[in-house]
């Protein structure tokens, strides 16, 4: 009997391994415009998926991209499912406990978004009283919890942000704090148009919000992380970056 | 008028659900083959779980016995969804850190390998309570005979007692291969692409909820009739031999 | 007692307590009183989410079991198309069919936002009531069927002979001697409806499962939070079965 579950064991353990060879990079299973997208034939698109692309070519490494839930990307990258994570998540001293992070390849600042004509403004005063939904696990979850928990009625948690935009719409939370690029995508949607508006940027928190988007990796895969610098680095020095930006972006986003 | 709009609002959601891009069919339909294969191999661990459990914890020694008991008890009282989480991110973890002190490289699980392991080892707990109650429903005369007539244990196994407790299994079998289809949405909590997932990234991209997971509903619906369906016509066979067959079902 | 004096259980019993000692000492519980008074909260909307949609589920469960096992042809078939679509789709689909389904419908109707209702509608806890409650009443509903079919005919005929009206006979004799029938199967159901309530985390109602979420988020801490979670279910689990028991024992039973 137990001869026969160790090779049940093992059968399954080989299934799992059979596909070991490429670089996984977790990012996450959610539409995350204009960053990452789900397209209609089971693609991935978007800008860091481009970036992803761009910086595996610079290295010459076989890169899989892998989906995974946002709220468990950190375990699913320590528990070995997946090698390294690339989905817009921001360098802070809090993660850096658990994981390792690349050079940032890019920033942008944290942006509210309300229902139109709510006239709520980012701070304190204006979300006095109102609901206001949030992704989990992400900085803005952090900033909104330090910042305005104590006056807010409510902070609703969202798995994805598009749910959070998604219940804005639908009028069942009065804002969102996301990341800039990501909340000019969906206001520029049609839903986003019908329903919303931004209400400008949230005043800067440089230990909560973190110093840039960054690549993250097990602590302690210190080759794996050299050949992601030094991709970033390639893609940044020989124009690459300026190529993948301009079909989504005005201006670049690396920020300074 | 009202015919034409009519039309047009049928004609766009078809649009959206068509096989190929820009629709999303094909999408949903990958998700549910990835459903399918996940509740298939899931099925047949648990099977395996279950048969093994079952012998057991009919005739195992206490200790086994109380182990087995222990594991039924736990998966049976904790949610699905934690044990998910537990399996997938703590098993895979624990897996690894062991493989990494004992020298090897830390191996990858592909998602589908993680998702049939966890969902199997769920399957196999209650696996064994149906797999035992059905042996235990079979005449013991049949297996004392077979005793007597010198049959070594893997053959009585074989040529009788899990022929015989078969058709006493199926009912309890077909409603564990139902909670499997259903449980891999479970998995769109982890990420893993499934027709659940995929129905909301689907959702999520295009914006029409509704449709979306109606059509995910549909899907899921079809599999449990025709399974439903095959269950039947399987149980029909599994009693062949037993008089008063001929009414069917219980 | 003397069953857990075996030689083996006493060892077992040891390596047990040794684990949950090892737990204590070894695993990370420092965020622990920070977070009681949420665990707190969020247990107890557990525990009532799961037992108002249990009694409703069971309110609604009745009808329909009645329906299906004695009803007309125009009752008995839509009763038996909902247990058919409740039982052959996951819940979670449901639940998000409910949330997010609605919730994209809601902005088309302005009339709906202004309504005394709205309050009530934005918030996610209906919707979770309302699936938990339709899938209770689903699966239930199938038991009582049986329930209703099982009940002695001699019963239900003694009682009509004596000229009962047909609403007490439903009331005194054929409803109780059901419920009594599908007793041991309603402890199993409430168990399984216990293990679907953490599913409304996932449209940000704040369940027991949510609070560790949360922990998880906040601390990057992965298995402390789910080995509470766990330990907490299987106590519910245990009351739960213990309760049913105990109920179990209180209706008197003859048998003849």
């Amino acid at each position: 009997m137990r001869t026969a579950l160790l090779a049940l064991a093992a059968a399954v353990g080989l299934s799992g391994m059979a596909l070991a060879d490429p670089v996984k990079i977790g990012i996450a299973a959610e539409p995350y415009p204009p960053f990452a997208v789900p397209d209609a034939s089971g693609n991935w698109t978007g800008w860091e998926v481009d970036f992803i692309k761009a910086v595996c070519a610079a290295e010459a490494m076989e890169c899989a991209i892998t989906p995974v839930a946002w709220d468990g990307i950190i375990p699913a990258l320590t528990s070995g499912q997946i090698d390294a994570i690339m989905a817009s998540m921001s360098i802070t001293d809090e993660r850096k406990q658990t994981i390792d992070f690349s050079d940032k390849y890019y920033q942008t600042p944290a942006l509210l978004s309300v229902a139109k004509g709510a006239g709520i403004t980012p701070d304190a005063a204006g979300l006095t009283g109102k609901i206001i939904g949030v992704q989990g696990s992400t900085t803005h979850a952090d900033y909104v919890q330090k910042h305005f928990s104590g006056v807010v009625a409510e902070v609703k948690v969202y798995q994805t942000q598009d749910e959070a935009f998604q219940d804005l719409a639908a009028g069942r939370i009065d804002a969102t704090e996301a990341d800039s690029i990501a909340t000019e995508a969906f206001l520029a949607s049609d839903t986003g148009q019908a329903c919303c508006e931004s209400a400008g940027a949230l005043a800067y928190d440089a230990e909560i919000l973190g110093a840039g988007v960054g690549a993250g990796v097990r602590k302690g895969d210190t080759e794996l992380l050299a050949k992601i610098n030094d991709g970033i680095a390639k893609v940044l020095a020989d124009g690459t970056y300026e190529k993948i930006s301009a079909p989504y972006f005005k201006s670049s986003i690396y920020g300074n | 008028m009202q015919a034409l709009i009519e039309a047009l609002g049928l004609q766009q959601t078809l649009d959206l659900l068509a096989l190929s891009p820009p629709g999303w069919g094909g999408n949903l339909l990958g998700g549910l083959a990835n459903s399918i294969q996940i509740a298939l191999g899931a099925f047949g661990l648990g099977l395996v779980i279950g048969i093994f459990g079952a012998y057991g914890k009919l005739y195992g020694g206490p200790v086994t016995r109380d182990l087995l008991a222990i594991y039924t008890t736990i998966v049976r009282a904790v949610p699905e969804l934690i044990l998910i989480l537990i399996l997938y991110y703590a098993a895979t973890d624990a897996l690894n850190k062991a493989l990494v002190n004992a020298g090897f490289d830390r191996i990858q699980i592909s998602g589908l390998a993680a998702g049939i392991g966890v969902l199997g080892i769920v399957q196999g707990a209650y696996a064994t309570e149906v797999l035992r109650g059905a042996i235990l429903a079979v005449p013991p005369g049949q297996i004392e005979a077979a005793r007597a007539m010198g049959m070594p244990p893997m053959k009585l196994a074989r040529r009788i007692t899990l022929p015989a407790m078969l058709a006493f299994a199926l009912p309890g079998l077909a409603n564990l291969w139902l909670i499997a289809t259903k449980d891999t949405a479970l998995l769109a909590v982890v990420g893993f692409a499934e027709l659940t997932l995929e129905t909301k990234q689907a959702a999520g991209a295009t914006k029409h909820y509704f449709t979306f997971f109606l059509a995910a509903g549909a899907l899921y619906l079809v599999i449990t009739l025709v399974s439903g369906r095959l269950f039947a016509r399987a149980e029909r066979w599994a009693r062949r031999g037993e008089p008063g067959a001929a009414r069917g079902g219980r | 007692m003397k069953a857990w004096m075996l030689p083996h259980r006493v060892v077992m019993l040891a390596l047990a307590l040794a684990l949950v000692v090892w737990c204590a000492l070894r695993l990370r519980w420092d965020w622990l009183p920070e977070y009681l008074p949420l665990l707190a909260q969020g247990l107890w909307r557990t525990v009532w989410l799961l037992i108002v949609t249990s009694v409703l589920g069971m309110a609604l469960a009745i009808p329909i079991g009645l329906a299906m096992a004695e009803g007309p042809w125009v009752l008995a078939a839509p009763a038996r198309l909902f247990c058919t679509i409740i039982r052959g789709t996951p819940l979670l689909l449901q639940l998000w069919l409910l949330y997010y389904g609605l919730g994209s419908l809601f902005p088309q109707f302005p009339w709906i936002r202004q309504s005394d209702l709205w309050p009530i509608l934005r918030q996610a806890w209906p919707y979770a009531v309302l699936a938990l409650t339709l899938s209770f009443a689903g699966y239930e509903g199938e038991v009582m069927r049986g329930a209703f079919k099982g009940v002695p005919r001699g019963q239900l005929e003694a009682a009509k002979a004596m000229g009962m009206p047909r609403l007490t006979i439903l009331r005194r004799i054929w409803l109780p001697l059901a419920i009594q029938r599908a007793l041991p199967t309603l402890g199993g159901e409430t168990v399984l409806q216990l293990k679907a309530t953490p599913l409304v985390a996932t449209i940000t109602v704040v369940d027991i499962y949510a609070v560790a979420n949360r922990v998880r988020q906040d601390t990057f801490i992965v298995y402390e939070p789910l080995i509470l979670l766990a330990a907490i279910y299987m106590i519910l689990t245990g009351i739960i079965v213990l309760l049913f028991r105990w109920l179990e024992n209180r209706v008197p039973t003859r048998t003849l």
